[in-house]
Order: C-alpha cells, then structure tokens, then sequence
C-alpha cells in the first residue's frame, strides 16, 4: 500500500469533528474504505486530529477487529468459543482452509479473504458461527463452507447489502418469555410515570425494587443512581451492551426484541440522574444490529419519546448515541468501556475514583447492563412493589440465561431467580451434564453435586451464560480453552494478568500433554491465585476462575492425567528437539531415562 | 488537603497521615516501606506491577492509587503478601530476557534490587524466552527491550516531565509493548539528548548512552543496601 487518499482521511476525520474522542469511529470506517488500517492510514490520522501518531498506534493495535495486516475485501472472523469448538469449529476452519488455500491468520494473495480467529460472537444458540465483515453466519457446516466462499467471490459487493446465504439469519431462540423483562410494554409507560415524580422518588422506586446490576457484579442500582446524580457535574447514562462473557448472548435477544425497552430505561436514567446525553457501547459482534437500533432511535425521536421536552415535559431533553467497538472483551468492564468510548485502548482504571464520581470525560456516568436498564423501565412502569414478587428476597425479579452446550433447547430463558441448576437442566434438556460452567468462564464450573445450589445472588450470581457439558466432553480441555480466552483479551497493563494468564496456558499444557507431576497441581493454584489476588481488574481477578473452580470441584480431571513420576521439567528437551531428530534421522535419548 | 490528617493502621501500627495521600506515601512518610515498581514518586501512579498490593480491611487493594481514609486497617508486611509480590517480580523474570550480569543496570536495577529483597533465587514460572526487539538508533538513548516491563514510566515522565510525547504501548495481552512516537525507531521521535524520560526507567530498558558502567558494578546504589532502605530507615 503506497499512499493512503488523504482526502478520504480528512472527510472522515472532519465528519467526527476533529474530535479525538472518536478515534475509535474514525478508525473503523477508515478500515471499512480500505479493507484494511495500514501504517499511512495511522499517520494520517494523527496529523489531520492533531494528536501523536504513537496514540493513534496504542488504540488501532488493541483491537482485535482492526487489522492492520494486508488488504482483505472480506474478514471471516471464526469464532473460537468453547462451544462453537464442542460443535464442530475445527471441522469448519479446515474447510474455509482449504475452500480459500489459506490457513487462519493468512490473506489470500488477490486481496479479497483474510481468515481470523474470534472470541464468542455470541451466537452460542446457533453454532458454529462466523462474522464475515458486519455480517453474521451461522449454524455452520464444512458442508456449507465451499458455497458460502463461491457466493462471495461472485458477489464482490459488501455483505451486510442483502441477504447472501442461508446462514445469514441469526436466530431468536427465545425459549421462554418471562413476565418481567419480556412481558408486554407500551412504549413510553415508563417515561410517563417517571415524570410524574421527581428523580429522588424515581432512584427510591428502584432502591425499593432492590434491583441488582444484572451484569454479573450486582451492584445495587438505586444506588448506583444515586451516587451519580449526587456527584457534582454533567451527568451520563452508558449503557454496556459489549457482553462478551463466552456463552452469552441474552442482550442480543434484548437489544432485536426489546430495543424499545432498554432505551425507555435509559431515558428514565437520564431523567433520574439528571443526564443529557445516553451512549450506547455497541459490540463490535453485533454490527448488525446497528441500522436497526438506529431506526429504533429515530422513530423514538418521532414519537416525542426522545429529544427535546420528552414526552411533552418542558426542559427535559435527552438523546442517546451508538458507539460501535472493535473487538475487545475487557471492554465490558464497566472503566475499560469507559476508556475505549474515549477513544483509546480499552484498559481498565484504577478505582477510585469510581465512573460514578469521574468516569466518561471524568464526569459523573452510571454504566448499566442492557437488561438491568430494561428492569428498571419496567420497575418505573409496573412499581417497586410488582417486582419484588419476582425472584427471592435478596434476589428480586427474573433473570435471562443464555443456555448453550450439550442441551437440546440451546437459547435464551427468562427465570426466577432462586431457580437451582438442576430444574434448569431439565428445562432446557441437559440433564445428563457431567458439568454446567455458570457466569461464563468468568464464573464457576459446578459439579452433579453441586447441581442443588441455586442462581441468585446469595448463591451463585452470574451475569447470564450457562454452558452445558455432556458426559462426552473431555473438560479439562474447555478449561484450557477459558484460559487461551483470558490470555487473548488481557488488556496488557498490569503484569499479573498479562503474564500470569500466558503461564496459566502454559502449565495446563503440560497436564494435558501427560507431563505434568503431583507438584504441578500446587504450583496450578498458587499462580492461579496470585493472578485473581493481584490484577487490576475484574478480567484479571476472574481469568483463574476455570482453573481455582475446577481444581477445587472437579480435582480427578487434574488427578486422572498426572504422570507417577516424581518430576517432569516444565521444558520439554525431547520436543525441542524432535526437528532435528526427525532431520538427522538419529534419535533424541533423554539423559534421564537413558539412566534410569 | 489543607492540613487535615486521618488514622490509619499499618501492620498493627497507628499512623497519622495527611488527608488526600495514596496508601504508598502515608506508608513512605511514615517510615514503612511498601515495596514498589512501576511507582515512582516525580510521576503520576501507573497501576501496572502490582507489586504494591496490600490488603486494605482484608480485601487486596493497590497501595499507589488507593487514597487513604480514616479507620483503614492496612496489611503490608506478611508472609502471604510478600510471597505474592514475589510471584510478580518472578512473573516479569519469564516475561522478558533478564541477564543480569550483563547489563549494564545491574547494581542499579530496582527489578533485580526487588528480587534480592524477595530473596528470589530463580523464578518458580518457566522462562517464556520472547524474541523482542533493540532501539540503538538515538544518538543519546537505547531501548533493549528484552528488558521492559512495562511499568510506563517511560511514557509518562515524557508527557509530565518532558511535556513531550515520546512513548506509549501498542497491542494487548502478552504482546503488549512499549513504542515510540514514530513509524520506525526512536531516533525519528524528538527524543532529546536533556530529556529526563530515559531517566525514570527501573530497569535496563531505556538507558541513557556512554554512562553505563561509570560506577563500576559492587558501588552501585543496591550493591550497598537492599530497596527501601531510605524509608525504613526514616521509620527507625
């Protein structure tokens, strides 16, 4: 690539207002105009904003869906979860390998395919499933794979245009329809009984409710709100729809099915925390919900239910942008989101201060989950009083799951809290599972003995996936798989999680290769724990949680592959020279066994 | 700020420290020594090595932006917390290519000064041996960085103290890495010759040129006395 058209790049520069707070926009359609983000491209857009050439560099190279490698008119981004691969992932890479004569990770030398690794894309429901640009595809086949690749050479046009292949439809898989966050809802009941209180009474309606952040961490709400309207400056309502957790993909169902809801409960934010302006964090997997949002917004605009004097109230104005990401887990942290919606890389901060006393812009901002937003417009709408007699005491209203694994009705279900995980299993036809991996890999993988606790917060909290494992499955290699994950979106900053989740990989490869001793187990825990005790953020404290909760419950499955020698070194002499053995045709003797 | 002090307690000891300190400098000004890497006192606090950790009412809490508050009851020297910070310090061992008795910082290195201090004989974790890459292009300064680890000193001594904007990180993970405000080497950044950027650095990452082995090894700063020293002894 010689040059980069510098008209294009101060078109698109000028169309963000110069504004370096939108780098991350300004990257991402300079990469759609180029089918790539080259060295040019990076400098460029440093000198039309007026910023370092090295903070453009930081940004584009965090994120894994800016590629800054060779010219691709068409991504395939392979999704790598857990569950695609128990569904047949491999099977599907070898045929997109072998339908472009490329391996994963190269580029096809005419320019039109790159062929990538993803993490969970969140189409769990419906694997295995690719993106291909913006455009998703799945329930995949090796079988699929050579039409599909036919259908885009022949289309040479973007996809996303129309509709290109079978695969590309993403199912609902809505299992079961809860009353609270799926019940039926007329747009702007919500907003109109808010407003009939003051935004004290509407945070105590929520305090009341005993609403919990349905991400995962629950903090309170109410009290979130309340913190951030009492903090002094210009107030912002965020709403994290980057739910990256492998195995989630309840959001997805809620921003196609309830779009309306959530942006009632973040007007109702606005209103309470006195906010102007409501972002939503789009991740960068559901491009292809973005036009569809964005009519959702303009037909609320229409309707009076956004803008300006909402809802014919005279001097409450509030909107809400869309700020698509760009492949990043951390990201879902609620200051990594904070950070990248800024324009930079996606690295958590150190709290505090907290974002409800600083966070976007260094102004006071309430991150809220897509569904803890659409519970709160339904607390608004139905009152406090309605929704505590859903769920447990300390865990009120319902909770959407995201079921996938080794179950016959893989989707999304809408519970009570307080369900155990055994009533789940039968429910979605998973009883025989040997495990359920609850919360994600960020959670805690429960044994049959286990399969009586229940899901709410007192017990066993989780932001919403539940990944099923049948008796078939050779789990210690998931719980490799959940640490790669951890190592591939360790954001880098702090050292415990970016070394220690690289030596998590490591040692697990030694128990699974058959070289690992009694020792190793100890050793697997201790740097487990520094690592949890240590990180910075909630990725780091939970990227040794598959390893801590399966050595904790599931010990046999370390115990069973252990070898009854006394020590085996971590570097293997014989493999490093198995090259050269195989080269000079004279076998490698291992100095102790030759001893032995 | 203006004068107000709150109580906390250290390791069982009651200190009084000014309102508004980090958990780090109530420590330091009290005598304490919390170890520390990333950290350095002209700078604003990174948050990258951890190796600050200390447990703030029994929870895990990084001692270098963590402000102190009335009542806190602070764990810093034990015997679960110092191993831990050995894990760290062994941890940036493996990360990166550390041949101590040829570089040039030896004596002088608060990485290999933190590691005497742990009393690590060799780290517990397997070598990760990265290839990475030499800067020798400025006139005046080096990146080796087979001997970063990313504490961001670096960086932010350039914006703070500089007021340029010299380095910054590109990529994530375990493929994160210090960069240079140009397309290609750092003699193409204005990196000056009086900048005190390439002084911040712990390690032998960023050196200055032609001054390494001025002291000779044995006279150096930790040759003489372990890390800390200057705050314990305040403390005595």
């Amino acid at each position: 690539m010689a040059s980069v058209d510098a008209a294009l790049i101060s078109r698109v520069v000028e169309r963000f207002g110069k504004d370096p707070q939108r780098l991350m926009d300004i990257v991402r359609e300079v990469q759609g105009e180029l089918g790539q983000f080259p060295q040019e491209a990076v400098d460029g857009i440093a000198k039309a904003l007026g910023v370092h050439r090295v903070q453009v560099a930081d940004m584009a190279s965090f994120y894994s869906f800016i590629d800054r490698g060779e010219k691709a008119r068409y991504t395939v981004r392979l999704s790598n979860c857990v569950v695609d691969k128990m569904q047949g992932m491999d099977e599907v890479t070898r045929a997109f390998e072998k339908a472009l004569g490329i391996r994963c990770g190269q580029n096809t030398a005419d320019g039109v395919f790159s062929l990538r690794q993803t993490s969970c894309t969140g189409m769990c429901d419906q694997p295995p499933a690719a993106l291909i640009n913006d455009l998703v595809v799945t329930g995949l086949k090796p079988a699929d794979v050579p039409a599909i690749v036919e259908a885009l050479k022949q289309e040479r046009r973007k996809p996303g245009d129309a509709m290109l292949f079978p695969n590309a439809e993403v199912q609902l898989n809505l299992r079961q329809a809860g009353p609270v966050v799926l019940g039926p809802f007329e747009n702007g009941s919500a907003i109109r009984k808010s407003l009939a209180l003051t935004p004290e009474q509407v945070i105590d309606e929520l305090n009341k409710s005993k609403l919990r952040g349905r991400g995962g961490a629950g903090f309170p709400t109410g009290m979130k709100w309340s913190f951030c309207r009492k903090a002094q400056g210009e107030h912002y309502i965020i709403c994290n729809a980057d739910e990256g957790e492998p195995g989630t993909f309840k959001d997805r169902l809620l921003l196609t099915e309830a779009a309306d809801l959530l942006f009632e409960g973040m007007t109702v934010a606005g209103y309470a925390l006195g906010a102007a302006e409501g972002l939503l964090y789009l991740r960068a997997e559901y491009a292809y919900l973005y036009p569809r949002l964005e009519q959702v917004l303009a037909r609320r605009r229409r309707h009076g239910l956004l803008g300006e004097s909402i809802a014919g109230r005279e001097g409450f104005s509030f909107d809400i942008r869309i700020q698509l990401g760009a492949g990043a887990y951390v990201c879902g942290e609620e200051s990594g989101l904070i950070e990248s919606l800024e324009g930079k890389r996606g690295a958590p901060r150190d709290r505090p201060p907290y974002p409800v006393q600083r966070g976007y812009k260094q102004e006071p901002t309430s991150v809220n989950n897509v569904e803890t937003l659409c519970c709160a417009a339904r607390i608004l709408e139905k009152g406090a009083d309605w929704f505590v007699k859903h769920g447990t005491r300390d865990s009120t209203g319902t909770k959407l799951l995201s079921v996938s694994g080794d179950c016959r009705h893989p989707g999304v279900y809408e519970v009570e809290y307080g369900i155990t995980v055994d009533k789940l299993l039968q429910l979605v036809g998973g009883e025989d599972a040997q495990a359920v991996q609850v919360g994600g890999p960020s959670g805690a993988c429960l044994a049959p003995k286990d399969y009586g606790r229940k899901i709410s917060f007192e017990d066993i909290p989780t932001g919403g996936s539940i990944i099923v494992f049948g008796p078939q499955r050779d789990l210690l290699k998931h719980v490799l798989d959940f640490t790669e994950f951890f190592a591939e979106e360790s954001c880098g900053w702090c050292a415990p999680c970016r070394v220690g989740t690289t030596l998590l990989v490591h040692k697990l490869h030694k128990v699974l290769e058959g070289r690992g001793t009694a020792s190793d187990l100890p050793e697997l825990k201790q740097l487990g724990t520094t690592v949890k005790m240590m990180s910075r953020c909630g990725l780091g404290q939970s990227a040794a949680n598959p390893v801590l909760t399966t050595l904790q419950n599931l010990p046999e499955l370390y115990r069973k592959r252990l070898s009854d020698k006394e020590f085996i070194p971590h570097f293997d002499i014989a493999g490093a020279f198995s090259e050269q053995a195989a080269v000079t045709g004279r076998k490698f003797v291992d100095h102790e066994e030759a001893h032995a | 700020m203006s004068g107000e002090t709150v109580k906390v307690i250290i390791d069982g000891r009651e200190v009084e420290a000014k309102a508004g300190l980090t958990i780090l400098q109530a420590a330091g000004e009290a005598g304490i020594y919390i170890p520390h890497l990333c950290y350095h006192k002209e700078l604003s606090p990174g948050g990258h090595c951890r190796v600050c950790t200390v447990k703030v009412n029994g929870k895990p809490i990084n001692a270098c932006t963590m402000v102190v508050a009335n009542g806190m009851v602070i764990e810093n020297d034990t015997a679960e917390l110092t191993d831990l910070r050995k894990s760290i310090i062994e941890m940036l061992f493996v990360e990166g290519n550390h041949i101590c008795p040829g570089c040039e910082k030896s004596g002088n290195c608060e990485l290999q000064a933190l590691a005497y201090r742990f009393g690590m004989m060799s780290p517990r974790y397997p070598y990760l041996f990265p290839a990475k890459q030499v800067d020798g292009s400025h006139a005046s300064a080096y990146i080796d960085r087979n001997r970063c680890i990313l504490c961001g000193r670096c960086v932010r001594s350039s914006r703070e103290i500089d007021h340029k904007y010299v380095f910054g990180f590109e990529d994530r993970g375990i493929h994160m890495r210090l960069a240079v405000d140009s397309r290609g080497t750092l003699s193409e950044t204005d990196l000056a010759a009086a900048d005190k950027a390439a002084t911040y650095c712990p390690t032998g990452s960023l050196m200055t040129k032609r001054v390494g082995w001025k002291v000779p090894v044995g006279q150096r700063k930790y040759d003489k006395e372990p890390i800390g020293s200057e705050i314990t002894r305040r403390g005595k």
